[in-house]
């Protein structure tokens, strides 16, 4: 069974590998990624990012990606925490650990659980730039382009 | 007239073009679809517009993804919102 969080507080990343993967020696590798908070996009400079979710619907679709994954990967485990609420830049948003018997598993499964998440779970964006404007970040086609891939790869 | 009431949700910038997080509505009994639905509350107005078939807008019968064919009943919760930008 994955590990999925929907928090405001931070997460820690060492806890968190240690978590699932301590102690284990059937796990031969994980693979991690961490989002954070940028200070800029499209040329503006950003000063807070506000995440906004769907309490309920939010982790049972994120849920269903974890397990998506361990199935098409034979994932010996997985962790997906997303936080929620106003962050400041260079802040970590998300964080995606993927453990397999060997490294090919570890690394696609971790591409793939961050390419659905950004495409398939009911979370938005807002960034704060410092002019004082505000405004909703748009879905992105090359976020949907980078989701689309893992369809067409064989499991 | 038969109504049945429906817990209505609106997130990110849906939910403030159209003032409300939330709402309980009244469903008229001709109302049995995502798409009926839609078109009442399109009908609205203002925000409301937004909901109407075609736009960015996406739906969600229950806490799953739903199209304009998926039926409606009572007690249900349906959210709209625009399209995700998480990760």
């Amino acid at each position: 069974m994955a590990v999925v969080r929907v928090q405001a507080e931070p997460f820690e990343m060492g806890a968190e590998f240690a978590a699932l993967a301590g102690g284990r020696t059937d796990i031969g590798g994980v693979g991690a990624f961490v989002g954070q908070v940028r200070d800029a996009a499209d040329g503006r400079r950003i000063v807070a990012m506000t995440l906004e979710h769907y309490p309920g619907m939010t982790e049972r679709a994120v849920s269903a990606i974890a397990a998506e994954a361990e199935a098409r990967w034979s994932l010996l485990g997985c962790t997906v925490i997303h936080r929620v609420g106003r962050l400041l830049p260079g802040e970590p948003i998300v964080l995606v650990l993927a453990a397999a018997p060997h490294r090919a598993a570890a690394l696609a499964a971790t591409g793939f659980l961050i390419d659905w998440l950004k495409t398939r779970a009911p979370f938005w964006k807002k960034e704060e730039y410092a002019d004082g404007a505000s405004a909703w970040v748009e879905a992105r086609e090359a976020d949907d382009a980078a989701a689309a891939r893992w369809q067409q790869l064989p499991a | 007239m038969t109504e049945r009431m429906l817990r209505l949700l609106y997130f990110a910038w849906l939910r403030e073009r159209v003032g409300r997080g939330e709402e309980s509505l009244a469903l008229p009994a001709e109302v049995t679809t995502v798409a009926g639905l839609r078109a009442l509350l399109a009908a609205r107005g203002g925000g409301f517009a937004a909901l109407a078939e075609g736009g960015s807008v996406r739906c969600a019968v229950n806490q799953d993804l739903a199209g304009p064919a998926t039926p409606i009943g009572p007690g249900d919760e349906v959210a709209f919102f625009p399209p995700v930008t998480g990760g």
